[in-house]
């Protein structure tokens, strides 16, 4: 028997425009926890794809406890014992529990399904996994957590030697991670190899025996937990050391620019109230699903609302669509950009000019040539890494797709920028120019709104913070305040209150 | 790189296509290639041509319109139905089948963006069906000719032999062409119907840009309606029951369109239609049997979008191998 329960030499790996693993290589040991970070493009997805045998590597080794293997597909890799549950997880929403987790791996009597004994065993092995669930439920009613355990489950089902987990915290709120680690501990205790892959490094201390940092598709280097630190780690991703994480710049604070009074939503959101001023970074923190995706979706007119009002400029506005928003000078990044921000069939140019055709319209019809020199523009300035404009936005890294969602906002001139996870799942480097783009927003005088799940961020960018809680504003925090501090915020988000 | 949805975007193959099969034909039979054939290849492609424009809109929203065919007889008996009630004025006709035919298509708009139901197949299915009804409805289920000339002047009348009514079909077409590649308009249907939602979500007003394809759709099946009126001199609600939608799916598709959206040109569903029409007279001129006509016309649909799919892959693989060097 091998140390290591899977080893990768000289894995390399070439996609059009790009190689995207270059002699890589990894080894994980029986039942350890293995971290593996890097910038987003560093190449961890190609990575756990040759893993999981959806690509096939160019050049290279996979050993799987001391012996060479060839994953042809995903059964082959499954059946050497590897599984994965990616950030995007594979529910069958509609599909019962037991349905999802022995899907393809039917247990039947004679001809028919049997789902007396499938069902029973989908409650052990969800009860193990520290879910109390009724298997007969459809997936798509559980929460993201659970849907979580039930990839899970499916891996610890087939008896997974090794469970890939990419960014497996991304969708959780608190209390969902704090029950995924314990999961993750409970695995390694049996003897199940994790690789953990994630953004935030905290949870790579709290996990992790081992971190590999990979770059550019390179192998970088593989410590011990111990020693590691932020810092260092920091440094390995990037190649460089980051004098400040959060280069927050402060614009002149202006006028109330956006006024929202007693919008409420049946269910979800409840006399919800602020004010934003231009030339500052309003930040919104909460849990995941305390309503601020929700609120700033009503603000947009993206869904309807049942009351409340809406000042921009001092000016009451019905936004009864995204349309009218935009009129009003209102800029919406959705936390979903491949599914809400773009169109990833169309060429990168015309991603550009989604909220802003009239402006690069004489008359009824489109000015190409402005069109392409805008474009190109921005491509330059935002740093988007492609080819040309004429790329096919969906050919794009996550951090270049976000960067063009940025271009088409910046091309509508709006006045209040309002960002939803704008750094959620894309690295360190384009991080910190969007961090810069907000920068220049601001001193422009222009108001900007900030979604986020990460403190820091929310520290290290706001100028005011709103807390968020089940639909409601619980707290608003100036930065020169006593309570502008993760311990105070986080207070408010669980329900606490900030005078006591 | 090339620019997206040039010319030279459009597969090259459905032209090759079409040009091997005339020469073909014309080998295999001399009267193929003579001007009134080819004139006649024009006539027929006229009515199918209309359809498809309409059709083509909605198939780039990743919608469908399945009442092109009924819209077009319906409007066509409207138009007997008027005859036969002693309406003397041609343009008064065609005035009404145009709004009747858009009023239907913006029905069908309605039906989609603000009533919510959930895929145009359906909406327009039951469309067909009600339209059906409704022609021979009109026209007591009756033929009606007769018809005023200016009525029958679109699909009648040749100069030099060349039909008015394709000389009609290809000035919608360059419209068309210029109207999808180069207004704002155009662009947010290709948008639309690569995702709705972020196009939604931009500003793009998406329910009304849909409701103008299915509107327009209804328009221009109006126009087919008028043409099949002056090429035959008769309406006759029996006809809603032609494969005249499928027939106008087939040019799209055949031409570059998808059921998945955002793809399709006028370039293509003209060669499209083109396709079609030559398949069906140069096998009539063979005296080869209807039936396998449309065995043929299902295999070469089945095939243009093999070698889209094909094509898809080669172009993967190239960027793959490009991108090796």
């Amino acid at each position: 028997m091998s140390d290591y329960i899977v080893e990768l030499k000289g894995i390399t790996k070439r996609f059009p425009g790009v190689v995207a693993l270059n002699n890589m290589q990894l080894s994980v040991k029986h039942g350890e926890v293995h971290g593996l970070v890097g910038e987003n493009g560093a190449g961890k997805s190609t990575l756990i794809k040759v893993l999981t045998g959806v690509h096939q590597p160019d050049e290279g080794e996979i050993y799987v406890n001391g012996e060479q293997m060839r994953f042809k597909n995903p059964n082959e890799s499954a059946a050497a014992g590897i599984a994965c549950v990616y950030q995007e997880l594979n529910i069958e929403k509609l599909l019962s529990i037991t349905d999802n987790i022995f899907i393809n791996k039917w247990e039947k009597k004679g001809f028919l399904l049997d789902y007396h004994s499938m069902h029973e065993k989908t409650t052990q092995v969800m009860e193990s996994l520290g879910q109390t669930v009724d298997p007969r439920r459809a997936a798509g009613t559980m929460g993201m957590g659970v849907q979580q355990m039930i990839e899970i489950a499916k891996a610890v089902l087939i008896e997974s030697k090794l469970i890939i987990m990419d960014e497996p915290t991304s969708s959780l709120g608190e209390r969902e991670v704090e029950q995924l680690m314990k999961t993750v501990r409970e695995l390694k205790s049996r003897g199940i190899a994790i690789l953990f892959i994630s953004h935030k490094l905290s949870e790579l201390f709290e996990l992790c025996d081992r971190v590999t940092v990979i770059r550019d598709g390179e192998y970088i280097e593989t410590r011990n937990i111990e020693d590691w630190s932020n810092d260092s780690l920091i440094t390995s991703m990037v190649g460089r050391t980051l004098d400040n994480q959060f280069p927050k710049e402060f614009g002149e604070k202006g006028d109330v620019m956006l006024k929202v009074e007693d919008l409420s939503v049946g269910g979800v959101l409840y006399d919800v109230s602020f004010e934003a001023y231009g030339g500052q970074v309003l930040g919104f923190a909460g849990l995941v699903g305390a309503g601020r995706t929700e609120t700033v979706r009503a603000i947009f007119g993206a869904d309807p609302i049942d009351s409340g009002r809406v000042f921009i400029n001092g000016k009451e506005k019905k936004m009864s669509s995204p349309g009218e928003a935009v009129k009003a000078g209102i800029a919406l990044l959705t936390e979903d950009r491949k599914g809400q921000g773009l169109v990833l069939t169309e060429p990168i140019k015309n991603n550009m000019i989604l909220a802003s055709m009239k402006q690069h319209s004489d008359g009824p019809f489109l000015n190409e040539r402005r069109i392409d020199e805008g474009s190109q523009k921005l491509v330059e300035s935002l740093r988007i890494k492609t080819p040309s404009i004429y790329e096919i936005v969906g050919q794009l890294s996550g951090g270049n797709q976000q960067k063009v969602v940025i271009g088409k906002w910046i091309n509508s001139d709006a006045d209040i920028y309002i960002f939803d996870e704008p750094t959620r799942g894309i690295d360190v480097g384009a991080k910190i120019e969007v961090y810069n783009v907000m920068n220049t927003l601001v001193k422009a005088g222009k108001c900007v709104l900030m979604i986020s799940s990460e403190m820091p961020e929310i520290l290290g960018m706001s100028d005011r913070v709103i807390v968020m809680r089940g639909g409601r504003v619980m707290a608003e925090v100036e930065r020169d305040s006593e309570h502008f501090n993760q311990e105070d915020i986080m207070k408010a988000a669980w329900g606490g209150s900030l005078d006591d | 790189m090339t620019k997206k949805r040039t010319f030279a975007g459009i597969q090259m193959g459905t032209i090759l296509a079409l040009i091997i099969m005339c020469v073909v034909l014309s080998l295999a039979n001399r009267n193929f290639y003579s001007y009134d054939n080819v004139m006649g290849i024009f006539k027929q492609t006229a009515f199918n041509a209309f359809l498809s424009v309409g059709m083509l809109l909605c198939l780039i929203t990743a919608g469908i319109d399945l009442s092109v065919g009924a819209n077009a007889v319906f409007t066509a008996c409207l138009m007997g139905a008027m005859n036969k009630a002693g309406v003397s004025s041609g343009l008064l006709m065609m005035l009404v089948a145009l709004i009747a035919g858009g009023a239907f298509g913006f029905i069908n708009g309605v039906l989609l963006t603000r009533l919510h139901l959930p895929h145009p197949f359906v909406s327009t299915l039951g469309m067909k069906n009600v339209l059906w009804g409704l022609a021979l409805v009109v026209t007591g289920s009756q033929m009606v000719s007769g018809f005023p000339d200016s009525v029958q002047w679109l699909g009648r009348t040749t100069i030099q032999g060349f039909p008015v009514s394709f000389i009609m079909v290809l000035i919608v077409y360059v419209i068309m062409h210029i109207f999808l590649s180069r207004t704002a308009l155009g662009r947010s249907i290709y948008c639309a119907g690569g995702n709705i939602e972020a196009s939604r979500l931009s500003g793009i007003n998406t329910a009304n840009v849909l409701t103008f394809c299915y509107t327009l759709s209804g328009v221009m099946a109006a126009i087919a309606g008028i043409v099949s009126v002056g090429r035959s001199g008769i309406s006759n609600g029996a006809n809603a029951t032609q494969p005249y939608d499928t027939d106008a799916i087939a040019a799209c598709v055949i031409g570059g369109a998808s059921f998945t959206g955002g793809k399709g040109t006028m370039v293509g569903t003209m060669i499209g239609c083109l396709i079609i029409t030559v398949l069906r007279n140069g096998f009539s001129l063979l005296s080869i049997q209807s039936s396998i006509q449309n065995i043929v016309l299902g295999l070469v649909i089945i095939l243009a979008v093999l070698m889209d799919v094909l094509r898809a892959n080669m172009e993967a693989k190239r960027r793959r191998l490009a991108s090796a060097k």
